[in-house]
């Protein structure tokens, strides 16, 4: 044997040699077949989302391999919530955005493990699988997403539909709203922002009415909103209802919903106005997913989780990083899936500075760009530029950048499903 | 002190290098990773020439070059970001 070792230091490696049939003798001996852990350091991400997976595939592009990965993700497919409401509105099927983590595995080398996570200890620098499992990190990542606030929305749970989860629900309301008779009512109710995808109830209300405007022409979407006045890319979503939806869609600002009665499909608001349709749709609100709030990550109202803006690190607990819907946002910053994967380009950056003993970036910068579709074909965006400011220690949208479409079109339908193909693959390809 | 100026010249390029790499990940989700993005509606940004980029980026941001949404985006970068994203691009492979 003829190597660089060897020629240097022949007895040390000659012992290492040594020393490493030992060990293998010795488990051989006492029947320890498990395999040896890596030297290598080992983060754990929990939820492959547009966050966690795109925070693992950079991990390992950006550390050259050299940091083990491991996902743990309870979905054996990832289904994209961006572009769902296109099911509700018929031109899109849940298969056309269901995806596999096969490449994460095979092409990336990253550990994915069907499970969800019960336990984060952050003192003992592991976690506790469902599954019985546990698994030690050298930094962990928490991108859990969001859960909903049932004991704000009494009545609801598991008997109005939300669909706000891309998957068996958004299924079963385009089920409902192809049952209903023509001449029915659609009504969605949208909580207090904040909540995942501030445009995506507003799209989904065009959805639905593009859906009528073919099939059911005298039906009628409601929209009752929490909310003053419509959150995201208002003026351009008030315009599309009252020209391509006029008569079909009527938008009430103001309702906040605080309970629904299933059973008579009605929603009933804070003030006691009650509101009967023929398909209710729920949209309850929301927080950081359970494991954040289990793990003491979720500081702000017992909802949101606070991280530095430089690595995405909790504030709360060391060596453990949020991303995505789940975190406190800064000014002006969505909860959107681009976002998130946003976050996770500048965390990976972060940890694989920080595992080799260097300072991360301190000037990070983050886009947002958010299509939304008014019919089958036309869309319009809002876009954003996010920039770290070291005296207010936190990102800020960069003056003059970002705006808004000035119209629908059929060009920016094009853009988003580029959009949609392109970051489909950043995460998963 | 020649050799250490060096050396110093040598990391710094590697943190431009670097820096460019980080930054066009923020544009990476539109236009694909490294800039090999997939579809027909983009030009694929990887392996085109640095001057190429940064004329078509400076160009979208003093709003010469009319757009949907890169004239808005664009004015979030910096020349000098702008400058490390194609330096970064022009040495990605076109195909992965």
């Amino acid at each position: 044997m003829v190597d660089g070792a060897s020629l240097i230091h022949p007895t040390k490696a000659h012992m290492k040699r040594r020393d490493f049939i030992g060990t293998a003798m010795v488990a051989a001996i006492t029947g320890c077949a498990t395999v040896a852990p890596s030297s290598k350091p080992h983060v754990v991400v929990i939820g492959g989302g547009y966050g966690g997976a795109t925070a693992a595939k950079y991990i390992r592009l950006w550390s050259e391999s050299a940091i083990d990965v491991t996902v743990i993700e309870p979905n054996p497919s990832f289904i994209s919530c961006p572009l769902s409401n296109l099911v509700l509105g018929g031109s899109r099927q849940l298969a056309d955005l269901t995806l596999s983590y096969e490449a994460l595995k095979t092409r990336h080398g990253i550990r994915l493990i069907q499970d969800t996570v019960s336990r984060i200890d952050a003192t003992g620098r592991n976690v506790t699988l469902a599954g019985g499992q546990i698994l030690r990190y050298d930094r962990l990542i928490v991108s859990p997403g969001v859960d909903f606030i049932w004991d704000q929305l009494p009545g609801a749970q598991d008997k109005v539909l939300h669909a706000w989860k891309a998957g068996a629900q958004t299924l079963a309301l385009r089920a409902q709203l192809e049952a209903m008779p023509d001449g029915g009512t659609f009504a969605m109710t949208i909580p207090a922002a904040p909540y995942r995808c501030p445009p995506g109830p507003y799209e989904r209300a065009c959805q639905v009415a593009h859906y009528f405007s073919r099939a059911k022409p005298r039906s009628k979407v409601l929209i009752l909103d929490a909310n003053e006045d419509v959150v995201s890319k208002g003026a351009l979503f008030k315009r599309v209802w009252a020209e391509r939806y006029r008569g079909i869609v009527e938008y009430r600002p103001g309702f906040n919903t605080v309970a629904v009665d299933a059973a008579k499909g009605m929603a009933i608001s804070e003030l006691g106005d009650k509101v009967q349709a023929s398909v209710l749709n729920a949209i309850p609100p929301q927080r950081a997913g359970a494991i954040a709030l289990q793990g003491g990550l979720a500081n702000i109202n017992k909802r949101w989780c606070e991280v530095d803006f430089l690595s995405f690190e909790s504030t709360q607990a060391r060596l453990v990083h949020v991303l995505g819907d789940a975190i406190q946002t800064s000014p002006l910053m969505p909860k959107s899936a681009h976002m998130a994967n946003q976050h996770a380009k500048v965390c990976a950056a972060a940890i694989v500075d920080l595992l080799n003993g260097r300072v991360p970036n301190a000037r990070p910068l983050l886009t947002n760009t958010c299509y939304s579709y008014v019919s089958d074909k036309e869309v319009i965006h809002v876009a954003s530029v996010h920039a770290w400011d070291a005296a207010k220690r936190t990102l800020l949208v960069v003056p003059g950048s970002g705006g808004l479409s000035t119209a629908p079109t059929e060009l920016e339908g094009v853009y988003a499903g580029s959009w949609a193909a392109n970051i489909w693959a950043d995460t998963l390809a | 002190m020649r050799a250490i100026i060096l050396v110093m010249l040598a990391l710094a390029g590697d943190a431009a290098a670097a820096d460019g790499a980080k930054l066009y990940a923020s544009c990476a989700g539109c236009h694909g990773t490294g800039g090999a993005g997939v579809g027909q509606a983009l030009p694929v940004l990887a392996g085109q020439s640095k001057d190429t980029l940064v004329a078509s980026l400076r160009a979208f941001k003093d709003g010469s070059r009319p757009a949907t949404i890169m004239q808005q985006i664009a004015k979030g970068y910096s020349d000098e970001e702008i400058a490390a994203i194609a330096a970064y691009l022009a040495t990605q492979k076109s195909k992965p």
